[in-house]
């Protein structure tokens, strides 16, 4: 199962080196994400409910999960592209674990975010931002495990609508809740109640109130383990709900 | 080598396959012919653990398709009517992921590699992407993925499908190599031709059946004689030219304008129905007498000629 997923995962990495706008395309997304919304609510931080006093240092945690969420939604694009070449068939006929189709494309995807991160990391900081070896680290952990929720998500709905049309559709209409109804983009206190009640059973608001926290300077790193706990969970129940969905779509077809 | 016992499939209150049973032995080049939509494809989907029958039961290669999928994987290869390719991958990349994904030794893998390229005429295009090939490259790629492993069993839906003649014909001799080596291939086509000249035996598959059963040559034995055709003028005298045609021959059909029958001698008919059919007022536009087809043995066993059931479909 591992050297099938490091297989299929290294010939997408590979495909997707040989399309440089691509390439160009995924390391310009994050910063124009960090500058626009940068700029848009600058003055945000002036609102009652905000700690800090530099919105720059609360955006990037909410930045990076908001490119994670907007990225990884069309991972199972990849899949639908697969079944109209016939090459999911055809791998569909080998002796190929399953899971390995579902791990390699979270793989692939992790591995656009790290980099994705890092170049929000490094746009951030001549924008003022500052950050700890602690936060860098625990938020490149909840977006890696957030791509998994969100690709495996995406990856389900690939395998059971088949359509390009209606994966769009859904993964939009997925995407927008998930991203607002959580604290992204504004602080805690500073949104009506009710979002700050779904917000906390958002997997979304777990990645970026991990991240903002672990960023703090003196962090709770036991609600921080937590988030992280819970994210590991439902990444890897996702996962395995992706994986399934190979016996349905072995029923339909 | 693979045996398939009243499979049955269902999209939704579409019945593809309607217990379809074959039983094909070792060794040799199987084909299931048919018209577009007659459940040939579905038949290999389920034969390569692709897709689950609704009902029914199939073994390829000594195992259950539904409990052992994973040694039925082993064991067989598969051409698909969609090209299996990585289009963004070379050639090469795309041989060496899928001898990975049968778990082939690098050593192994490799002179693997090298020997299909070869075989194929591929070696100088190994190291493009395979989007840059023409069809029939991505075709012969297509086959040398689906030899990587050495199967026992090889499933060829519908592989010359859209190529060009030329492309057809390296094809068609290249599969005819296979089964020197001892493979058992089974083949879709709906090309009458291919069956005929590729086929050791054949399965005539209509809505989800098999409906004949047998070598090319003794499926158009059994038909006993020559195969007469003749386009009318005018549709509508094909009430009256029916009978004409029953009183000199069998199994006469009508499709559109043309009427055809079955006769014992061809060239000796030809003047006596066209003189019965001058007398009762009948004006024929042509007339033509063949050896027995395999479009013959479709007629036969379905009641409509080959074309029309393509056609049927396409509508």
């Amino acid at each position: 199962m591992i050297t099938h997923t490091f297989h299929l995962a290294a010939q997408s990495v590979r495909a997707l080196l040989r399309q440089p706008f691509f390439v160009l395309i995924s390391l310009v997304q994050p910063m124009i994400w960090l500058l626009l919304f940068g700029e848009l609510f600058k003055r945000v931080v002036e609102l009652p409910g905000f700690a800090t006093t530099s919105y720059i240092d609360f955006l990037i945690p909410g930045i990076v999960v908001m490119n994670v969420l907007f990225g990884a939604n069309w991972a199972g694009m990849t899949f639908i592209e697969m079944m109209q070449q016939g090459s999911l068939d055809r791998m569909l006929t080998t002796p190929l674990r399953r899971g390995a189709l579902i791990l390699s494309s979270l793989v692939y995807n992790s591995i656009t975010t790290v980099v994705q991160t890092t170049i929000i990391f490094l746009v951030g900081w001549p924008l003022g931002a500052r950050f700890t070896l602690g936060g860098v680290l625990v938020t490149y952990a909840a977006a890696i495990l957030l791509t998994g929720a969100i690709c495996s998500i995406s990856n389900a709905y690939a395998l059971v609508l088949r359509s390009r049309e209606a994966l769009i559709g859904l993964s939009v209409m997925l995407a927008l809740p998930l991203a607002f109804l959580s604290t992204a983009l504004l602080a805690q206190d500073a949104v009506p109640g009710w979002i700050r009640t779904v917000a906390r059973y958002n997997p979304i608001d777990w990645a970026v109130t991990a991240s903002r926290e672990a960023m703090a300077a003196a962090p709770d790193w036991a609600g921080v383990g937590g988030r992280l706990g819970l994210l590991v969970l439902v990444t890897a129940a996702l996962a395995a709900v992706a994986t399934r969905t190979f016996d349905s779509y072995r029923r339909s077809i | 080598m693979i045996t398939a016992d009243r499979l049955v499939k269902d999209y939704g209150k579409v019945r593809a396959l309607d217990e379809l049973t074959l039983d094909i032995p070792p060794g040799i080049v199987f084909g299931l012919l048919g018209p577009n939509g007659a459940g040939k494809s579905t038949t290999i989907k389920i034969l390569t653990t692709l897709s689950a029958p609704t009902s029914g039961s199939a073994v390829v290669a000594g195992h259950d398709v539904m409990k052992n999928p994973d040694k039925v994987r082993t064991a067989i290869g598969c051409v698909t009517q969609k090209p299996g390719i990585d289009p963004a991958a070379t050639g090469r990349e795309n041989l060496r992921l899928q001898a990975a994904l049968y778990g082939m030794r690098t050593s192994d893998r490799n002179t693997r590699i090298t020997h299909l390229l070869g075989r194929f005429g591929l070696d100088a295009a190994a190291d493009r992407p395979a989007r840059t090939y023409s069809g029939g490259m991505q075709r012969k790629l297509d086959i040398a993925m689906g030899l990587i492993h050495r199967p026992t069993v090889l499933f060829l839906d519908e592989p010359t499908t859209g190529l060009d003649p030329e492309a057809r014909a390296e094809t068609w001799a290249e599969i005819g190599r296979l089964t020197d080596e001892g493979m058992t291939i089974l083949l879709t086509t709906h090309y009458l031709e291919e069956a005929d000249r590729l086929a050791a035996r054949l399965a005539i598959v209509d809505r989800g059946r098999v409906v004949a059963l047998g070598t090319p040559d003794s499926l158009k034995s059994e038909l006993q004689g020559d195969a007469i055709h003749v386009d009318l003028a005018d549709p509508a005298a094909a009430t009256e030219a029916v009978p004409i045609l029953k009183t000199h021959g069998r199994e006469v059909t009508v499709s559109g304008r043309t009427v055809r029958a079955r006769v014992h001698d061809g060239a000796a008919a030809v003047p006596a129905v066209l003189a019965a059919l001058d007398a009762a007022g009948v004006t024929v536009a042509s007339v033509a007498v063949s050896r027995p087809s395999l479009d013959d043995v479709y007629l036969r066993h379905t009641g409509r000629s080959f074309a029309d059931a393509s056609g049927e479909v396409a509508a």
